[in-house]
C-alpha cells in the first residue's frame, strides 16, 4: 500500500484548494487601478499565487477586490455586486479610501467599504505597493487556510 | 471683435442690466442683474459676437454679502477667439436665475449640479435634479454653511450578516 494515498481532513484539502484557486472580480473606480494593473500582470503576476483568473462578472468570483474611492452613490452599486457573488467569497479592500475613507474625508466618500460589505482583508497605501497587494493576498490565503470550511455553500455567519 | 467693444455694445444694448464691468488678465468682465441674464447670454451667443461655446458655469457662496450667492458663466467664441465672464449676484433666500439650458446644451448638467452643491434654482430647467449626489441627500455641501464634518446616512446600510 505504500504510496498509494495519502491522508488528510476534508477541511484542510478544501482549504487547500480555495486557497489557491481564487478567481477575482476586480471592481476599480480610481487610480489605484494602476497598481491592481501592475499586481496583475507579468511584472509581479497574481497568478503564481493562484489568483491569476480574473473574471469580470461577480457571479463567477469569490474574491472581490474593491479598488479605489467608494463615493456614497456608488455604495448601492457595491452592495449589489457583493450581493451577486456566490458563496465562498472574500473581499480585499485595496488602497486607503476603501480601507477608511483615505484623505477623502468628506460629505461624498464612504468612510471605509466596510460600512457596506464585510471586509476580510485591509490592504493600506495611497495606493500601495504591489508588494502590500501580494503580502495581503498571502495573508487572505492564510485566513482562508485557517479558517473553517463551509462545504455546504451555507451562508457565512460570521 | 475686441473685447473693449463688447463691452460697449453690452452697455449700449442693456442700459441698467450691466452694473459693472472690468479686464480682469484680458478677460472682459461683466456683472449684471440676474434677471437679465437669458437676455444677455443669448445677446453674447448670436452673431456677430457669436460666444457659441459655454466653457464653464459655476456658483460661489458668499455668507456675508447681500446677495449670497455668485453666479459664474464662461463663455468662449470659437470665431473670435475671445472669452467672456458673466457674474450675477443671487439672494440667500430663495435664490432663483434663469436656465441656459436652451442656449447650450451642457448648461443642463452644469445648472444641474449647481442646484445640487448650491441650492440655486434655475427657471426653465428641463430636468432639475441632483447630479452627484443621491436622491434623499439634504442640504447642499458646497454651502459655506454646511457642517464639514457632516455625514448623512449612507443609502445603503449595511445589513447584519
Amino acid at each position: 500500500m505504500t504510496g498509494n494515498f495519502i491522508t488528510t481532513r476534508f477541511d484542510a484539502m478544501l482549504s487547500w484548494g480555495r486557497k489557491f484557486s481564487l478567481f477575482h472580480y476586480p471592481y476599480v473606480t480610481a487610480c489605484c487601478g494602476m497598481e491592481y494593473m501592475s499586481t496583475a500582470c507579468a511584472h509581479y503576476d497574481i497568478d503564481r499565487f493562484g489568483a491569476g483568473m480574473t473574471r469580470f462578472s461577480p457571479r463567477q468570483a469569490d474574491m472581490l477586490l474593491v479598488v479605489g474611492t467608494i463615493t456614497q452613490k456608488l455604495a448601492p452599486v457595491l452592495k449589489t455586486v457583493y450581493d451577486q457573488m456566490t458563496e465562498p467569497k472574500w473581499v480585499i479592500a485595496f488602497g486607503a479610501c476603501t480601507v477608511s475613507g483615505g484623505i477623502y474625508d468628506n460629505y461624498a466618500v464612504v468612510q471605509g467599504i466596510d460600512e457596506i460589505i464585510p471586509v476580510d482583508i485591509y490592504i493600506p497605501g495611497c495606493p500601495p505597493r504591489p508588494e502590500t497587494v501580494l503580502d495581503g493576498l498571502l495573508k487572505l490565503q492564510e485566513k482562508i487556510k485557517t479558517e473553517g470550511q463551509d462545504w455546504r455553500w451555507k451562508k457565512k455567519t460570521s | 471683435m475686441e473685447e473693449k467693444d463688447i463691452l460697449i455694445a453690452l452697455r449700449e444694448a442693456f442700459p441698467g442690466v450691466v452694473l459693472e464691468t472690468e479686464m480682469s488678465f484680458e478677460i472682459p468682465v461683466i456683472r449684471i442683474r440676474a434677471s437679465a441674464l437669458p437676455a444677455v447670454a443669448a445677446f453674447l451667443k448670436a452673431e456677430p459676437r457669436a460666444f457659441t461655446m459655454l466653457l464653464d458655469a459655476t456658483c460661489v457662496d458668499f455668507p456675508d454679502r447681500p446677495e449670497r450667492f455668485e453666479m459664474v458663466y464662461h463663455l468662449f467664441s470659437l470665431a473670435g477667439n475671445t472669452r467672456i465672464r458673466i457674474k450675477a449676484g443671487l439672494p440667500a433666500e430663495l435664490p432663483e436665475i434663469g436656465s441656459l439650458a436652451s442656449l447650450w446644451k451642457n448648461a443642463n448638467w452644469l445648472e444641474r449640479e449647481i442646484f445640487d452643491m448650491f441650492g440655486v434654482r434655475f427657471s426653465g430647467h428641463p430636468d432639475l435634479r441632483r447630479l452627484l449626489m443621491y436622491d434623499g441627500f439634504e442640504g447642499h455641501p458646497l454651502r459655506k454653511d454646511y457642517p464639514l464634518r457632516k455625514r448623512q446616512p449612507l443609502f445603503v446600510k449595511r445589513e447584519a450578516l
